[in-house]
């Protein structure tokens, strides 16, 4: 039954096969046996989940089910929930209890899913290997020692451990992708506005994306369906219909479903940077595309070096500010002893706040500074539009664009943790897509067998504006004719 | 000794009249138990987002029409970063680089003596902001105590040029202000819950000196008495201290209303770095032609507008015109009353409106909105003065009656007060006959030639009529019969 995607999932329930009540203590009892190891749930609440999915079969026995109805999914622990512990990987929320749902949540809810638990993830979504949260390291579950990547590392493990069928992720320079990849799942990131961000807490509201981390391209469609929609408490939210991102999907196209499919692989891509292992295994991938029908077209994002950089002049900046609420004010944590307000500011702050989050906070406050917002700020904009018209002109040519989702497989625990700037690249085959707004997917595409352990590799597929269905069915594609998905990791299978 | 030159600019808080906050539902009620009115964008719960209420863009158009300043196509909001108990998020949404209302001018009067000046404000810009919450330091044991019920109330904050030269033009542009924001329904005027607040840069220099002098910023007036003394005393003491060789260093100060002086609250040297940036929440504020035609036709027409109409159609005095304009609520009375008393009647119907009216409002200290005598009501006193049905004097009654409730309207008060004026001259002469009769001392004195016994046989024969004798008839048929 774990093994099993979410689709099959939904089949099973609506056969009558196992109900959610039995599904989600199955998953539950998986959490509690393997959660020591990984550490990816931060709050899991049986009693909680359990009523949820009570009332997911009584919806189910009054014939009023949906596609998700019954199916358990973990929350990254950025999303509000209602009655849950929401602590965005900080100490600053370690006693927050949210008292209300966020957009995505309140979908989840209103389509009978169960929140099977709340997952681990770095501080405030700031890192790359889930190293900076409160609430302890995660560990990938394809070699423990290992990062799962970041910052949606326990969904990821979570996903990739079999402790969950699906989970929700954010992604604001690559933190469904990167994370995807390096666990072995498929992930999207919408484009920017088409999820709510209305209580997902924010990083870095102009990049912020929440989007689904499943097994396979076809459950990323099925949770994408739920998560999508216009929400006027978002004034960023695209008003635009809905979509069926199933719908594509489920045609059958013969042989070379792809056939007329350009896809394009920009030369920035494949230079140096990348392991080679990476790099072969994408090459392996482009040879498969190629087999479905695509043709290949070499494109270029000439100003994708800068974006790296922009990204950490960008985010902080935002950050900054939208951390100013965690003030010890009104919620949350504060200081227990100070001698004014100025010190109960300063050491709820200090202790309330990890290493990476107040290095962000103090960059983010001084590119904002008088003084330095034209030469920092400004100029980041500036190459945001640059990068982000890249993009648009490489679209002219192709299709999708195709290239690693991360330069290494997941990397040794304490690897770069001492060393912010090599943390920062490996997220440069990401950063750019949240720059210009645009779709991204990490797909599973092989295994490193470079050392003891096989560690899974992600390839990402770009697409244009609201070109989700599109990119959906294109890593659908390549699921059909590949099994790299649907691998799991040897000790908890 | 110099002769100094004061400049002065205005910033102005106005609190606008929406249902609900500028960025999320709650209402803005005044006078609500605390955080009563605080949801959780006004909490800035983690995660929450902020969505623009149009009704605040409309009022700032409003304005920005009444004041022929720009609209501006595109403006933008952006953060200003600062901590403080009462500013939930750690920024309050204000609006920077790129106002919602950019120029404009308010005309002022002046008024010096007998004399009154008009003189032009010119306006830098108007844009839109979240107000703050509240600190309460009482009754909390040491603690301090927020209130987020006011926490994201619509502001629409008016920056002048620094154009004014004394403590009476900035209280006259305060004042015209105040009037204007209520005339255009934008904003309550009500300074004592805080809905209209100043802040007065100030500085001096010598007359013929071309630069400014440093100016020192009066924060939060919420009065126009405080306006005049806290720069009144502001001013002294600048030229006090530049005459005394010290330097005016740049500063914010709060004017102490017990003591009536301004003290320093923050130099120049530990003012803020707001860290401006725009509000990658909110999308740029995007204002249509179509948007601002909806506001325009919406518009009520202006002061200036009204009063040189009064001129004009109505004849009345500008004296008269700019009184019956200090308020949307008192032109519409006037003009309400016209319907009813006759626009040829409009000079008696203003000075109806003026002295009569206003003088019984003030004694009961009642606003214009809260008259019992109703303007249609008072429109039909005016026709039955005009039309000789009955003497201004008697018409001093029937408005006490209707003032009193003692009738639905003049013509009913005169029936059943049976006030009709006499006209009848048969009437009147055998009223007369009767005076001359019982008052032979008085006829001779008056012809022996004391022409005062005239006027007491005047009063007399009123006197016999209740009143209610045309006068002028009453002469008329007198001095005939007096041969």
């Amino acid at each position: 039954m774990i093994r099993r995607s979410v689709s099959d999932l939904a089949k099973a329930l609506a056969e009558k096969e196992i109900s959610s009540l039995e599904l989600t203590q199955l998953y539950l009892d998986r959490i509690a046996r393997h959660n020591d190891a990984l550490n990816a749930f931060v709050s899991v609440d049986a009693e909680r989940s359990l009523e949820q999915a009570k009332a997911a079969d009584a919806l189910r026995a009054a014939g009023r089910a949906q596609a998700l109805t019954g199916i358990p999914i973990a929350q990254k622990d950025i999303f509000c929930a209602k009655g849950w512990r929401t602590t965005c990987g900080s100490r600053m929320l370690d006693n927050f209890v949210s008292p209300y749902d966020a957009t995505v949540i309140e979908h989840f809810n209103a389509a009978g899913a169960v929140i099977l638990g709340k997952t681990n993830m770095d501080e405030f979504a700031m890192g790359s290997s889930n190293e900076t949260s409160y609430f302890g390291t995660v560990k990938n579950p394809w070699d423990t020692q290992r990062v799962p990547g970041g910052s949606s590392g326990g969904s990821a493990a979570a996903v990739a451990a079999r402790l969950t069928p699906a989970a929700t992720g954010t992604d604001t320079g690559g933190s469904i992708r990167q994370p995807a990849a390096m666990c072995g799942l498929t992930g999207i990131k919408p484009t920017y506005g088409v999820v709510s961000r209305y209580g997902m807490i924010a990083f870095a509201s102009s990049l912020d994306q929440g989007g689904p981390m499943a097994q396979s391209a076809e459950d990323c469609a099925l949770l994408l369906n739920t998560m999508a929609g216009f929400d006027e408490r978002d004034s960023t939210s695209l008003n635009r219909p809905n979509e069926d991102y199933s719908c594509a999907l489920a045609t059958d196209k013969g042989g070379r479903p792809l056939a007329g499919l350009r896809i394009g692989l920009p030369r920035e891509f494949f230079g140096e940077g990348c392991s080679p292992e990476v790099m072969r295994l994408i090459e392996d991938a482009i040879a498969e595309y190629r087999k479905l029908g695509a043709e290949t077209v070499e494109v270029s994002l000439p100003n994708m070096k800068l974006s790296v950089p922009a990204y950490y002049v960008i985010a902080p900046a935002e950050a900054s500010s939208n951390l100013s609420r965690f003030d010890g004010v009104r919620y949350g944590y504060r200081a227990p002893e100070y001698a004014d307000l100025n010190d109960m500011y300063c050491k709820t702050r200090a202790q309330g706040f990890g290493a990476e989050v107040k290095r962000r906070i103090l960059i983010g406050t001084y590119v904002l500074s008088h003084g330095y917002y034209d030469a920092y700020y400004l100029q980041a904009q500036r190459i945001r539009r640059l990068v982000a018209n890249d993009f648009v002109a490489a679209f002219r040519q192709c299709d999708v664009i195709l290239g690693p989702t991360s330069p290494t497989t997941a990397f040794k625990l304490g690897e770069k943790a001492a060393d912010p700037v090599q943390m920062y690249l490996s997220d440069i085959y990401t950063i750019a897509v949240n720059l210009a707004g645009l779709p991204g997917i990490s797909v599973p595409c092989g295994f490193s067998t470079d050392g003891q352990t096989r560690l899974p590799t992600g390839l990402q597929l770009i697409g244009n504006y609201f070109d989700e269905a599109r990119l959906l069915d294109v890593a659908h594609r390549y699921q059909q004719v590949t099994d790299w998905h649907t691998q799991c990791p040897p000790a908890f299978a | 000794m110099k002769h100094w030159e004061v400049v002065i600019g205005i910033e102005t808080h106005v609190q606008l009249s929406t249902q609900s906050k500028i960025f999320s539902g709650s209402s803005t009620a005044f006078g609500a138990d605390p955080n009563a009115q605080a949801n959780a964008v006004d909490v800035a719960l983690p995660g929450v987002l902020p969505v623009l209420n149009k009704g605040a863009v409309d009022c700032a158009i409003r304005f920005g029409l009444a004041v022929g300043g720009q609209i501006a196509p595109k403006s933008v909001f952006a953060r200003k970063n600062y901590f403080y108990p009462d500013l939930p998020k750690g920024y309050q949404i204000s609006q920077y680089e790129l106002p919602v209302v950019v120029g404009g001018e308010v005309a002022i009067q002046v008024v010096q003596g007998d004399e009154a000046e008009e003189k032009t404000v010119h306006l830098t810009r108007a844009h839109l902001e979240e107000d703050a919450g509240k600190s309460l330091h009482e009754d909390f044991h040491g603690k301090t105590g927020i209130d987020l019920n006011r926490a994201g109330t619509p502001l629409l904050e008016i920056v002048t040029e620094p154009d004014m030269r004394s403590s009476a033009e900035a209280v006259a542009y305060a004042r015209a202000l105040h009037a204007l924001v209520r005339w255009i329904g934008i904003c309550d005027g009500n300074m004592q819950e805080g809905s209209f607040r100043c802040d007065a840069n100030v500085s001096v220099r010598p007359v013929g000196q071309e630069e400014f002098g440093t100016r020192r910023e009066i924060k939060n007036l919420n009065s126009f008495r405080f306006l005049q003394q806290a720069i009144d005393y502001e001013v002294q003491w600048q030229i006090a201290e530049i005459e005394d060789g010290r330097a005016i260093q740049q500063a914010t100060v709060l004017f102490d209303p017990d003591t009536g002086e301004t003290r320093a609250m923050r130099s120049k040297e530990d003012a803020h770095d707001y860290r401006y940036f725009p509000d990658p929440d909110l999308l740029p504020l995007i204002i249509d032609r179509d948007w601002v035609d909806r506001a325009r036709a919406a518009m009520p027409e202006l002061p200036a507008a009204k009063r040189q109409r009064f001129v004009d159609e109505f004849k009345l005095s500008a004296y008269d015109a700019a009184t019956l304009t200090a308020s949307l609520e008192l032109a519409g009375y006037f003009e309400a009353a016209l319907e009813d008393g006759g626009k040829t009647n409009a000079k008696a119907c203003a000075n109806w409106v003026m002295v009569e009216l206003a003088a019984r409002l003030n004694k009961d200290g009642l606003d214009i909105s809260q008259s019992p005598v109703s303007p249609i009501q008072l429109g039909g006193l005016i026709a039955r003065i005009a039309d000789g049905t009955i003497s201004n004097n008697i018409a001093k009654k029937v408005f006490e009656a209707l003032w009193n409730g003692e009738g639905r309207t003049a013509d009913e008060v005169i029936e059943k007060q049976g006030l009709k004026q006499i006209t009848d001259s048969g009437a009147i002469e055998a009223l007369i006959d009767g005076v001359l009769a019982a008052n032979a001392a008085m006829v001779a004195e008056f012809r022996s030639g004391k022409e005062k016994a005239f006027n007491a046989l005047v009063g007399q024969a009123m006197k016999a009529a209740k009143g209610k004798a045309n006068p002028q008839q009453v002469n008329e048929l007198l001095r005939k019969k007096l041969g």
